[in-house]
């Protein structure tokens, strides 16, 4: 292995890695609104809603997330009366391209978890709260929500690594994250396997740290899962 | 009718001093247990004293540490690993006399992806290599003898436990067995289902079927078996005719144990 | 301007592109097909590495899952695709040829996504395993079948049956991943619809029926998956 290169390599790509985080976090968290969103319409029980979530989901877990970045960054600009919009400074944008392709496709992943989330949320719990003279609202954000993310939570991290690997395509649309400037190594050097192994090293860096986040997250969410802790200790109970 | 032999019969299982260790925790202690052909030998012990450990060392489901276990003429071969575990010698050996012990399983375990006739004529087939044909005419008179002939095509998985059991027996007798192992048949059962499952076993034992049975069922063990043999902390604390050890056993844990 | 009308694209008449999409969509079937296939292949090792494996080969199998699970697939893709030609062009070079040698762009795309989906598979072959009941196996011990007669006849089987529904999960990132494998130039769907959507000026209606293609291949063969599932899973008993 050629150190100079690698280490020239790895100088290049983690200058890439604030990009690709970016991406992730900016659709990771915008995915989440739309996703609790679609899953409410899912659970609304107003058919169209419904119908118009399932949809939804269906569109966009059934195609390529390329084929979504391409109709949004490409496919929108066919239409003059988008390019006289306001928003066609955004849509002219390959980073805002990405963000946008990546928000909608994670939230159709997202929505079907948090649904599964709020789904589990047993019953007479919600029950006991709207006993407690809770209005709708309060419930669901003090009781309801609360435990649904707990529920989620590791099928969400799972979606979040997935997200930080599809920041990638992004390069596909010019920008250079990590992939984006790996690739242009090498196809400048030929060097695959060294390129290859630093940015993988980058990924799984980034992977791992999140993971474990979402680990902390976890056990900070689930104190009643743990072992009772004692605050003071007991008189004469000592072993 | 208690099925008694003469004593010139042949033995069917002979198993000598046999030991078994789950780590540093010694569960048979040296058991001796003789079956001779026609035999129902009825195996009684409280939980945890190594009923199942025998009757799985028995057909090498479990590896003993030490002994002999001989079926019909034929000894287990076995012999020492470099670290000093014991192992069987020749595989295809244990093979073959597996497939002369019929096992019957306190949880049935019949093969879900098959059909009830499908289990049956499994081994016959890919264990024996008997022709199909012979196999599954065979397996019709046996799901009918157990009485569930028109179960035949069904999965596993759409029968009653009794009727599930009765399948196993079934799928154990279609290897033409010398000796059937019991363990625990009726245990996992309905109270109301147990019924059908002892009917079968005792056709068996008046058909002459040399059995070895785990059984918590003391009226099937005073009533069908030829000899008791009551296990307790892995040795043998009391083995004769039913007829003896129920009304006069020596053994003040054994009268325990009957007394319930 | 005489615009072309969004259908008369797509058409199968003279100037439509209706061939040239239907042609890059069996493409991508094969692609899948075959990087599926190499999936299955590697997630047999893998899984079997895991569960009777020794030590350093368990490890290896863990780290290969790890990896790849880590890592954006796209990136394997350029591995393949350049370090496949890298290492082509190296060995004509040492039978005297000139010059640079491509690596096939469709076995680049199927190594990729056989690798990638390998992992997957690992896990839900694993997953089926464990999942199968160890009393039918002993059974089969009991009755004297050999450790061979055993797997073909009772352990391969069930663990099939088990793994059916997760197959089919990677069967549908397999065809969706598929879409990654035009970078290198293969005339597969996507493919297709960028170059009919750079000489027809038409990029939005390339990619909604480029879209709506895949949507029918995965919802297609997504109830043949399920008809099969239901098929085998007759009397499987499920714990
Ligand atoms: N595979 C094993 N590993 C470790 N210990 C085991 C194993 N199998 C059995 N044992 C232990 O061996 C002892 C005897 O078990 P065994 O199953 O033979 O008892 P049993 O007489 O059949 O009891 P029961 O009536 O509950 O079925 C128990 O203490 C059990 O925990
Ligand atoms: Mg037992």
């Amino acid at each position: 292995m050629d150190w100079t290169f690698t280490l020239e390599t790895f100088i290049s790509l983690v200058a890439a890695i604030p990009l690709t985080l970016q991406l992730a976090a900016t659709s990771i968290l915008l995915g989440a609104f739309l996703a609790l969103g679609l899953a409410l319409l899912r659970l609304s029980g107003v058919r169209v809603l419904d119908w118009f979530a399932r949809f939804y989901v269906f569109v966009f877990r059934g195609t390529p997330l390329l084929v979504q970045i391409f109709l949004i960054y490409y496919g929108l600009s066919q239409f003059p009366a988008v390019r006289h919009t306001m928003l066609w400074p955004i849509l002219r944008e390959p980073y805002w391209c990405a963000v946008i392709a990546l928000t909608l496709n994670t939230a159709a992943y997202a929505s079907e978890i948090i649904r599964g989330g709020l789904v589990s949320v047993p019953h007479g719990q919600i029950e006991a709260a709207r006993a407690c003279g809770m209005p709708r609202f309060m419930v669901f954000r003090r009781i309801v929500l609360p435990l649904a993310i707990r529920q989620a939570l590791p099928g969400y991290g799972n979606e979040m690594i997935s997200m930080v690997k599809a920041t990638s395509l992004a390069s596909i649309i010019t920008l250079m994250e990590v992939t984006g400037v790996a690739a242009k190594i090498i196809s400048e050097t030929y060097r695959a396997i060294e390129v290859f192994i630093v940015a993988g090293v980058i990924y799984l860096t980034i992977n791992f740290l999140l993971t474990r986040l979402v680990h902390v997250v976890e056990y900070m969410l689930s104190p009643h899962l743990r072992a009772p802790r004692l605050r003071t200790p007991v008189q004469g109970e000592s072993k | 009718m208690n099925a008694q032999v003469p004593a010139t019969t042949p033995m069917a299982l002979d198993v000598k001093d046999l030991h078994k260790s789950f780590g540093n925790v010694e569960v048979l202690k040296g058991i001796s247990l003789r079956a001779r052909e026609g035999e129902v030998v009825s195996i009684l012990g409280s939980s945890g004293s190594g009923k199942s450990t025998l009757l799985r060392c028995i057909n090498l489901l479990e590896v003993p540490d030490s002994g002999d276990v001989t079926v019909g003429d034929e000894t287990i071969r076995m012999q020492r690993t470099r670290d000093g575990k014991s192992r069987p010698a020749d595989q295809a050996q244990v093979e073959r006399i597996r497939s002369q012990l019929g096992m019957v399983f306190q949880s049935f375990n019949l093969w879900s992806h098959k059909t009830i006739l499908e289990n049956v004529i499994e081994a016959p087939i890919h264990v024996q290599k008997r022709p199909r044909k012979e196999c599954v005419e065979e397996a019709e008179a046996l799901l009918a003898k157990v009485g569930i002939a028109e179960k035949r095509d069904h999965y596993p998985s759409h029968l009653s436990g009794g009727q599930q059991q009765r399948a196993a027996i079934a799928r154990a007798l279609a290897m033409r067995p010398k000796v059937m192992l019991f363990d625990e048949p009726t245990s996992a059962l309905d109270p109301e289902l147990v019924g059908e499952v002892l009917r079968v076993m005792r056709g068996l034992a008046e058909e002459g079927r040399t059995m070895l049975v785990v059984t918590h069922e003391m009226g099937f063990a005073r009533d069908v078996s030829s000899r008791v043999v009551f296990l307790h902390k892995g040795l043998v604390e009391e083995d004769g005719r039913p007829e003896h050890v129920f009304v006069n056993s020596k053994s003040e844990r054994f009268k325990q144990f009957i007394k319930g | 301007m005489n615009q072309p009308g969004f259908l008369d694209v797509i058409s199968f008449g003279p100037g439509g592109w209706g061939a040239a999409l239907l042609a890059g969509a069996w493409m991508t079937v094969l692609i899948a097909i075959s990087g599926f296939l190499i999936g299955s292949i590697i997630g047999t090792f893998g899984a079997w590495a895991k569960i009777s494996g020794g030590r350093t080969i368990r490890a290896i199998a863990d780290g290969y899952t790890t990896v790849l699970r880590g890592i954006p697939d796209l990136l394997v893709i350029y591995l393949f695709y350049f370090g496949g030609s890298a290492a082509v062009t190296a060995i004509g070079r040492f039978f005297g040829s000139e010059g640079f040698i491509g690596f096939p762009g469709f076995l680049a795309g199927a190594l990729a996504v056989g690798i990638t989906s390998g992992a997957q598979q690992t896990e839900v072959f694993r997953g089926a395993f464990k999942a199968v009941h160890k009393g039918e196996i002993e059974a089969a011990i009991a009755c004297g079948m050999s450790r061979a007669l055993r797997f073909r006849r009772i352990i391969a089987p069930l663990t099939l049956r088990h793994a059916l529904p997760g197959m089919g999960n990677v069967w549908q990132v397999v065809l969706k991943e598929s879409a990654l494998v035009s970078i290198t130039g293969v005339a597969e769907l996507l493919r297709q619809a960028q170059v009919g959507a750079g000489s027809t000026g038409m990029p939005f209606n390339f990619y909604v029926v480029a879209g709506a293609i895949y949507l029918t291949i995965s919802t297609f063969s997504g109830a043949l998956l399920q008809w099969s599932e239901r098929y085998f899973s007759r009397g499987v008993r499920r714990n």
